[in-house]
């Protein structure tokens, strides 16, 4: 198991230095900088800001200087804010942190449930109606879901703010605050659920339909064990095992911020920022923005393939 | 019961005549009403976009004053847009656009996808290694903020919109193709030992023969269902890139950035018509597709013969 790890933690480090190169050689690709969206600077001052950023140095060099300082922890300047882009990352991180956290104990609550319960009753109405619903949440275009709902419950109905995290000039604290929050964040979470738990739900449901058809599950009926115990204790057992391995892929999404969502919704999260930084040409943001994800990414593969292979003896034996 | 299983199926053809695996596909497939209906939908979904402007009148028409942001009428079902166009009309000149990117972006992944793949599964070696780290990586930057990246360069270099949907049906199949050439290797990697390409070895058979006519072939079935998921994805992507202005730009219309109209405060409280048609026109599309694949998956899978 130790070599296993050893040799999958090794296989990370290429992968992250090309990761980062593509990226940097993308950014690299942009005509434009931040300097060039600003008319009011003479074109002596904007030559002496290149210089200054380094903006004025080959491409090689400028990588070798850009990937030495994120790996000492240092991810640039954001030119827009005008802060380093860590601290302005830690600013929004935690909004996106709180929606993708909520829908995600939702998202896995509500599949679990009708995975297993569709499952047990295959081919029952339940069942049908799950499917069809499963199939719509999957080919749902996130902004049109969005927007039909801020139509329908904020601009018809009312009931429901039409965006952003506070109401605006609100000073609130405490209970309110948190009240206010909650009542920001319903319908956000609502469209990150709903996007997510259609893949999830079936998973579950084959994971399940795999499991009940086992010979150790008919010898549990044999045994004349009561229906619930057998469904609940020893099936649902098995079909979990390889959720795990899932849990550890939905790590960089608790921290990516889903940049259409937070678009639609006003929410103050760092996918906001992320098309923020596009439109003002903020690239330091952005470029170390898409590498922290990357990073997540891969750091979240190895994680699954090490709890898959703790879980799963056959793995690591190959 | 008994009665009906004799008369129902002639045991006397099914041992004389051997069905084809499409043939079985389809038998099977045509029992599946949510894939049936997927199907028929797709079908009316493209003909609708592509047979349908010839029987509009208001194809040609250009920018009208006099009809601007009228609601549904008689005249014009779905009413007008800011310029004075039919929005149904529009519709449907979208649709030609979201279908072709969709399908074509498709194409292309599958080509690189399944040739990378199995070339990878076939030689191994470095060749292998080096294909699929470079399918992880491209499978380690997020999609939608790599699209981004790849909008914006399109902008900055002011891509003309007639031109911008091909390179976006390239950025589509550059996402695309390191999933399937993945899951094509994977399966080349297990059909490789097996007797029957080991006869191809003993025949001497060129090494492009054993991947184009003796690999491939057999991964078929599992492409097919690959592929056609693969669509909406590529529909739903090319969608939300247009609704944010960085994959097809007007004038080219195109289902997501019809949407794009909701931007608009006034647009999206007042007039439903322009943005509610292009937003189900894709979830409709996407769906079917989506229940098309699924059964399509079901009825080549084997395991499902229950």
């Amino acid at each position: 198991m130790k070599q296993y790890i050893f040799y999958r933690f090794l296989q990370m480090i290429p992968i992250l230095i090309g990761t980062s190169f593509l990226i940097f050689v993308l950014f690299a690709l942009l005509p434009g900088d931040y300097i060039d969206s600003n008319p009011k600077l003479t074109p002596e001052r904007a030559q002496e800001l290149r210089k200054l950023y380094g903006l004025d140095k080959p491409i090689l060099e400028r990588y070798v200087r850009w990937f030495t300082d994120l790996v000492k922890g240092d991810f640039g300047f954001s030119l827009k804010y005008q802060e380093p882009v860590t601290s302005l990352l830690n600013k929004f991180i935690w909004n996106s942190f709180l929606i993708a956290a909520v829908s995600l104990f939702f998202t896995w609550t509500i599949a679990l449930f009708t995975g297993v319960i569709s499952a047990v009753k295959q081919y029952s109405w339940f069942d049908g109606f799950v499917t069809l619903g499963v199939f719509a949440a999957m080919s749902f275009p996130s902004f049109f879901i969005g927007l039909l709902l801020i139509k329908f419950f904020a601009v018809d109905l009312g009931i429901l703010p039409i965006g952003g995290m506070i109401d605006t000039g609100s000073n609130t604290t405490k209970l309110a605050y948190l009240l206010e929050v909650s009542k920001h964040m319903v319908l956000p979470v609502a469209i990150l659920t709903l996007l997510s738990v259609g893949s999830l739900t079936r998973y579950f449901r084959t994971g399940m339909l795999e499991v009940v058809r086992q010979d150790y599950i008919r010898t549990a009926r044999a045994k004349g064990l009561k229906e619930r115990s057998i469904i609940f204790k020893h099936a649902l057992k098995n079909a979990l095992l390889p959720a795990i391995t899932l849990l550890a892929f939905e790590l960089p999404g608790l921290f990516s911020g889903a940049i259409i969502t937070e678009q639609i919704f006003n929410w103050p999260g760092v996918g906001r920022i992320q098309l923020e930084a596009l439109s003002f040409r903020d690239y330091p943001v952005l470029m170390s923005f898409t590498m922290l994800l990357s990073f997540l990414t891969i750091i979240g593969n190895f994680l699954a393939d090490i709890t898959y292979a703790a879980v799963d003896p056959r793995i690591r034996l190959k | 019961m008994e009665t009906s299983l004799v008369t129902d199926q002639p045991q006397k053809d099914a041992v004389s005549k051997p069905i084809s695996l499409w043939k079985q596909t389809y038998m099977r497939l045509r029992k599946n009403k949510l894939a049936i209906s997927g199907l028929f939908f797709l079908l009316a979904m493209i003909a609708f976009s592509f047979i349908g402007p010839l029987f509009s009148p208001y194809v040609n028409s250009t920018v009208n004053v006099n009809l601007m942001n009228h609601p549904p009428s008689a005249e014009h079902w779905l009413g007008t847009d800011k310029y004075g166009r039919d929005v149904l009309t529009r519709l449907m000149l979208a649709g030609q656009i979201s279908l072709t990117v969709g399908i074509a972006s498709m194409v292309l992944s599958v080509l690189i996808g399944s040739v990378l793949g199995a070339v990878a599964g076939f030689y191994r070696g470095i060749i292998d290694q080096v294909l699929m780290r470079l399918a992880d990586i491209l499978m380690s930057i997020p999609g939608l903020p790599l699209l981004l990246i790849m909008g914006a360069i399109l902008s900055e270099w002011k891509t003309p919109s007639e031109y911008r949907i091909y390179i976006i049906m390239l950025m589509l199949s550059l996402i695309g193709w390191p999933g399937l050439a993945r899951l094509v290797r994977g399966q080349v990697l297990s059909l490789r030992e097996q007797p029957f390409i080991q006869a191809t070895q003993i025949l001497g058979l060129s090494d492009k023969r054993k991947i184009f006519y003796h690999l491939i072939p057999n991964i078929f079935p599992l492409l097919l269902v690959v592929a056609t998921l693969n669509v909406a994805g590529a529909i739903l992507s090319e969608s939300a890139l247009s609704y944010l202005g960085l994959g097809v730009t007007p004038p080219t219309p195109s289902w997501g950035n019809m949407i794009d109209t909701a931007n608009n405060l006034v647009d999206f409280k007042k007039r439903p018509w322009l943005w509610i048609p292009p937003g189900a026109a894709i979830f409709l599309t996407v769906i079917s597709i989506n229940l098309l694949g699924d059964g399509l998956r079901d009825a080549l899978d084997p395991k499902m013969k229950r």
